[in-house]
């Protein structure tokens, strides 16, 4: 397609707003430029997709994910955007409101909007409970629709304190796409109260996120830390420069074995993505002009911390393929073995990312991320997670990942998935809250399963195809009946528990 | 050390129906009753070792070995051809675990749970067992905090009940029907150890839950409510009552052309029984209809 149909295209398409087409201009027209030098290996590697850099875009003018420091700005104003600094509740808002224009990421806006409750604290002295939710619950409406993405991510906790319950209650109340909401949790300081209160938001609407606030704090400094976009962890007043990622399901097929894998063929993966992570990251740093801009120079972000993201994704594959290849029967998730080799390529990326330095970020490291995918992932697992409808109870799915979280400081994620009937017993998914966490899972997300699927003393069952199979009684007695109902029971039991990560992404996102 | 043994049917270490929060489940091999109603009547009879669930498994994780039955959980993918093909309702897949076994599933599992609940089956009916389980949970230091419950179809005597209690904490019983003829014709059994079991637990302080099913127009007409309402009254109006909505997945026999129980219709009954002054009648968060 010539560029000009190309573009003219994105223009006359009409299920586009304008705002979305000028998007997608904005990334053609980025995509018309050279993209940062890469030399013929790193280029093949990169067009076969064995490593991969999120479709980003040619020319980095901005990083993957910024996490300003909101308080700056609440405490002093900003000069560039002349604002003085606020003193009341209403202006606070007002001030962040504002702030969100101008705190860019890679999706056109805002990945991260502050941890709210700390952030507000300061502002709430003389506004009543009443107040603030009514408050909270317009602020929480302009943020849904105003800067409508899932990506965008508040954060409150560790502290039970009464802003985080009042946003917790308007975010039950709303159930938005956005903003969307991490707790981070520390059973010392967090206490049950709130964690209850949270779980039962998850039990109403899949919302927050749970993080595990020791860990996390433990992996970053006394700056601080946010959780953004999906499940990712970044140094606060800074960010991720990029986002690149290795097809761990295309190094085990192309590898002749175990041993090669490990002592040849992931190696070389690695050194690709780096190479891939550094152009990348050299031009964003030397020749974008970012880091001039108004929020370093004003303090909202320093030069000094941002990382890259050194993603990881097909876990499961790569497991199965390098299983298969040893003619191992066991599955990842499931079996000992298959658990073990998936820690062992953990622990390699892991080792190998920690002794590369790279220049520009923060601590001179990038950061190991199990990556949780695009939406033309087809066949492929996000991340380290086990393959979906392929998982085991949460309990033997918590502990068949856990040792693999430490690995991960830049992020990693599991989604449970549910029966409904844990609604009626929040105080169970509590337990397997605190379980996860304190086994060593990074971040808790759960996803209650609507309607559809329950579970059945012990097996799992879609209530259609329930519908179905009682539709169909009168023929069941038969042989034939039986052998169709095994055929369809064994169906129904790979396609356990059915996930919509929420992080699907289109690639012009 | 503790190798006494019994037919486990299955271990499940998330369950959130069988008691209060995250409990480990196991559902132990064998069932005195054979309830119409049943859903899971492969965990009534126990494995004669007859084979003749070997050729059905598609997986091949089923075999006979001098003469005994052996089976591969790791080739298993849980497709339940072999209980269709099993005669006597059991359960080739059940595995032979010790107290000990349990006990350490248990410590690997302690941090996602509030207790363990046995089930069935009818693990009563493996008591020493279960006394055995309990007394080892009590002696174990990590396991300190987690308690144990019975889920029980009530047929077990008073002195089997006397005998547990050191080694339990609550039990959660079927009350099927108060008709003692519709009781038969349900579970092949009188219901007056049901109701004196129920009694006794209540009196023990140990009695968390009964367990009604409800089946329409067989355990939900006026009579069989008045009549449930009355025992439940006599034990205490607080006295927790779970409401089953009958449904017909898993159930075999005549009872599977009966009609499933509907939300409706399940919500009217509790509304009768809460009319009688019951006040704390569970209903179901899920109907298969």
């Amino acid at each position: 397609m010539s560029t000009e149909t190309q573009l003219r295209a994105i223009v006359e398409n009409p299920a586009l707003s304008a705002a979305q087409k000028a998007r997608r201009l904005a990334l053609a027209a980025e995509n018309l430029l050279a993209y940062p030098e890469l030399d013929a290996e790193t280029q093949a590697a990169l067009d076969a997709r064995v490593i991969c850099d999120m479709y980003e875009g040619a020319a980095p003018y901005r990083p993957r994910y910024l996490l300003p420091d909101f308080s700056v700005v609440l405490k002093r104003g900003s000069e560039f955007l002349e604002l003085p600094a606020p003193q009341t509740f209403d202006e606070a808002l007002h001030t962040l409101q504002i702030a969100y224009h101008h705190t860019p990421s890679i999706t056109g806006m805002p990945v991260y909007i502050g941890r709210l409750d700390e952030l507000l604290a300061p502002f709430c002295n003389d506004v009543s409970d009443g107040e603030l939710r009514a408050k909270l619950k317009l602020f929480w409406r302009y943020v849904d629709r105003v800067l409508p993405d899932a990506f965008l991510h508040a954060n409150i906790g560790p502290t039970d304190n009464r802003v985080a319950r009042a946003i917790l209650e308007v975010d039950a109340e709303l159930q938005q796409i956005a903003p969307n909401l991490t707790l981070l949790y520390d059973p010392a300081t967090t206490g049950d109260a709130l964690l209850e209160m949270a779980i039962g938001n998850i039990a109403a609407c899949n919302k927050p996120h749970i993080a595990n606030h020791s860990i996390h704090a433990a992996t970053f400094d006394a700056r601080g830390y946010g959780i953004v976009s999906c499940y990712n962890a970044l140094p606060l007043a800074g960010g991720s420069a990029t986002l690149t990622r290795i097809n761990l399901r295309k190094v085990a097929e192309g590898s002749r074995d175990e041993a090669d894998f490990f002592a040849t063929q992931l190696p070389r993966a690695i050194d690709l993505n780096f190479r891939l992570t550094e152009a990348r990251v050299n031009y964003l740093f030397e020749r974008s002009g970012f880091f001039e801009s108004f929020l370093v120079e004003e303090g909202w972000v320093d030069k000094d911390r941002f990382t890259a993201m050194f993603g990881v994704f097909a876990m499961a594959e790569a497991v199965e393929a390098l299983q298969a290849k040893a003619s191992r029967a066991g599955r990842y998730g499931h079996d000992e073995r298959a658990n073990a080799l998936g820690l062992r390529i953990s622990e390699a990326l892991a080792g190998a990312v920690e002794a590369r330095p790279v220049k520009h970020l923060w601590r001179g490291r990038a950061m190991l991320h199990a990556q949780a995918g695009l939406s033309d992932d087809k066949g492929l697992t996000p991340g380290l997670r086990i393959r979906y409808g392929d998982e085991p109870d949460p309990v033997t799915h918590v502990l068949a990942l856990a040792r693999q979280h430490k690995f991960y400081p830049s992020g990693v994620s599991e989604i449970l998935t549910l029966d409904e009937t844990v609604r009626a017993n929040p105080q169970a998914l509590t337990q397997l809250c605190k379980g996860a966490l304190a086994s060593g899972f990074r971040e808790f997300t759960a996803n209650v399963a609507g309607a559809d699927l329950v579970r059945v003393t012990g097996y799992m069952i879609r209530l259609s195809d329930v519908k179905k199979f009682n539709e169909g009684l009168g023929s069941r007695a038969n042989t034939t009946g039986l052998g169709a109902e095994a055929a369809d029971l064994t169906g129904i039991l790979e396609r356990r528990p059915r996930v919509i990560p929420h992080e699907f992404v289109s690639r012009e996102n | 050390m503790n190798s006494s043994r019994a037919k486990i049917s299955r271990v499940y270490p998330f369950s959130v129906v069988d008691g209060p929060g995250a409990r480990l489940a196991i559902f132990l091999q064998g069932c005195q009753f054979r309830c119409a109603i049943c859903h899971n009547p492969h965990t009534q009879g126990i494995c004669d070792d007859c084979g003749l669930c070997v050729p059905a498994c598609p997986r091949g994780a089923l075999r006979l070995e001098s003469g005994r039955m052996e089976f591969r959980a790791d080739l298993c993918d849980h497709c339940d051809a072999c209980l269709r093909a099993c005669p006597i309702d059991a359960n080739p897949m059940a595995q032979d675990m010790s107290v000990d076994d349990l006990l350490a599933l248990m410590r690997r599992y302690r941090p996602f749970l509030e207790g363990v609940t046995v089930s069935g089956g009818e693990p009563t009916m493996q008591l020493k067992f279960l006394a055995w389980v309990g007394q080892g949970m009590r002696e174990t230091p990590e396991l300190q905090g987690l308690t144990l419950f019975v889920d029980s179809n009530g047929h077990l005597p008073e002195s089997g009940w006397r005998a547990l209690a050191p080694h339990f904490d609550a039990a959660m019983i079927d009350v099927k029907a108060l008709d003692p003829a519709l009781h038969r014709r349900l579970t092949g059994f009188d219901n007056a150890r049901p109701l004196a079991s129920a009694r006794w637990l209540k009196w023990a302080g140990k009695l968390y839950e009964l367990r009604a099913p409800l089946i329409p127009g067989v355990t939900d007409t006026d009579a069989a409510l008045d009549a449930l309402a009355g025992f439940v009254r006599e034990l205490g109006a607080d006295q927790r009552l779970r409401l089953n909505a009958f449904q017909r997945h898993g159930v075999k026999g005549e009872a599977a052309n009966w009609p499933a129980m509907t939300r409706e219709r399940l919500e009217a009954a509790a509304a009768r029984l809460r009319g009688q002054g019951l006040e704390n009648v569970a209903t179901p968060s899920v109907y298969l209809g």
